[in-house]
């Protein structure tokens, strides 16, 4: 048995990603040079509706591109094979820009860990800053982000979905909670 | 996934999973540091026991930017030639804890036999008349790139087609996704029996090209000369040569492939080569990455389910 509860709403991530935007802003004086790279695969639509705010707010589109971390991860000899999709960033998308990498859930930290690593393949930005949809909690390395949407303190037990319309036809986050019994099967 | 043996025995699912992987592993080839992690710490094995230079050289750049360890052994200076069979060697190079095999051999079976005596995946580099897969995924993928997708298209393959492990991979991954194969070249070098997997068999250039969307030329085998079953190169390249004139039968935007290396003249005339039809380079850079998605595939992942 499955307990949801909705953290969420259409509404609250729009709210959320628009303040994001504004805080992207007026951390970094405008969108002059600055990428958003976002993280395969939720982390992209993130990034996209950011940059369409970053637009509205400033008249200015900054760069935008994708970052699958597949081949970066720590635990590849531990689970299966699962394949990679597309990573739009290129060189110059990185090298001496400012970036702001997209992701929608920040937990132990370990695919902006792979993500990190994967950039600096790339070229060697002048900053990188992290932007999360939900931050969860329970890290498990020295990481945490500059723009959170929702901060919520979760158990290790909890999941936390977050559905976007480009992918799951729905805007909304919520969380699960599975049963003890279900964890130690 | 354990192995690449074959590309007969792959499902339709298991092919475009490879491709989209490969394509995926495209964009790593224009980076300025080439080499992702992935297969730190993992040992392959190119065990070549034929001539090549592009495949061989493109497994090793492959397992290289996906930072695995390399060893390449050769039929001569190895041991092989000190009377060792091929067992022998594999075992010994098991023993020194190598994570994937790289096989290419003049006998046909010879990866399959390997396989059946290592724990670690086996790939198939070409083996004998059989099979070469990584160029039939290389193929798929270039023309995928260029046409969008193989289904309805009609494709020419051209050559000594009886010999061909080329052919053979082709024909089996172009009927998986979907297109109408054709095969010409000399009576003698067409085996009627692909008839039977649908494939269209014609001694007929011009039927085979016409209103072709992909033509892949086969290399022409001169080792074979002598064998009496092919006329002479001049002849050849009158009948089943691809030329600007045998060219202008096909469809307006027919592109053309070359396994290479390439006889220029012979098969295939040099302005061929240099024109915009031809997609022989994309071919070579395309075969790294297939060649990447591979080895990730099959080494780049714990247990599968």
């Amino acid at each position: 048995m499955k307990h949801r509860a909705l953290l969420m709403d259409e509404d609250a991530i729009r709210r959320a990603l628009m303040r994001i935007a504004h805080e992207i802003v007026e951390h970094n004086h405008g969108v002059k040079n600055l990428t958003l790279v976002g993280i395969r695969r939720r982390g992209v639509p993130l990034s996209e509706r950011i940059a369409a705010n970053l637009m509205a707010i400033e008249n200015e589109a900054p760069d935008v591109g994708s970052l699958d971390i597949g081949l970066y991860r720590d635990d590849l000899a531990n689970r299966p094979f699962s394949p990679v999709n597309q990573t739009s960033i290129r060189a110059q998308m990185v090298d001496r820009k400012t970036i702001v990498l997209v992701d929608d859930v920040l937990f132990t930290g370990r695919t902006v860990r792979a993500a990190l690593d994967a950039l600096s393949d790339f070229g060697r930005p002048t900053a990188i800053q992290l932007a999360v949809l939900i931050d969860r909690g329970h890290r498990e390395l020295p990481i945490r982000a500059d723009y959170v949407g929702k901060n919520i303190p979760t158990s290790r037990l909890e999941r936390i979905h977050v559905e976007v319309k480009e992918i799951d036809g729905i805007d909304r986050v919520y969380v699960e909670k599975m049963d003890v019994a279900e964890e130690t099967e | 996934m354990q192995d690449l043996l074959d590309l007969e025995s792959l499902s339709k699912q298991d092919i475009i999973g490879l491709l989209d992987l490969s394509q995926n592993m495209v964009e790593i080839l224009d980076r300025p540091i080439k080499k992702v992690p992935t297969l730190r710490g993992k040992a392959i094995v190119n065990l070549f026991f034929e001539p090549s230079t592009r495949t061989r050289n493109s497994f090793e750049l492959a397992a290289k930017y996906l930072s695995a360890d390399v060893i390449n052994v050769q039929k001569s200076g190895s041991s092989v030639e000190k009377g060792e069979t091929l067992w022998d060697t594999a075992r010994n190079l098991a023993e020194m804890a190598v994570d994937g095999v790289v096989v290419r051999h003049q006998v046909s079976g010879v990866p399959q036999q390997l396989a059946d005596i290592l724990d670690v995946p086996v790939i198939n580099a070409g083996d004998g008349s059989h099979e070469h897969p990584t160029q039939g995924l290389l193929d798929a993928l270039t023309i995928t790139q260029a046409k969008g997708s193989l289904a309805g298209l009609k494709v020419a393959i051209i050559g000594d087609v009886l010999h061909s492990r080329v052919a053979r991979s082709d024909i089996w991954v172009f009927l998986a996704l979907g297109a109408d194969v054709v095969v010409s070249g000399p009576p003698a070098l067409l085996p009627q029996k692909y008839e039977e997997f649908g494939v269209e068999v014609t001694a007929d250039l011009h039927r085979a090209l016409t209103d072709a969307d992909v033509i892949q030329v086969l290399r022409l085998q001169r080792e074979r000369q002598s064998s009496k079953e092919l006329p002479s190169l001049w002849e050849y390249h009158l009948r089943w040569g691809i030329t600007s004139h045998s060219l202008s039968w096909a469809h307006p935007d027919a592109i053309v492939l070359h396994p290479g290396p390439q006889n220029r003249g012979v098969e295939i005339d040099s302005e061929i080569i240099e024109s915009s039809r031809s997609r022989i380079l994309p071919q070579v850079r395309n075969g790294v990455a297939v060649r990447m998605a591979v080895l990730f595939r099959l080494l780049g992942g714990g247990h599968d389910e």
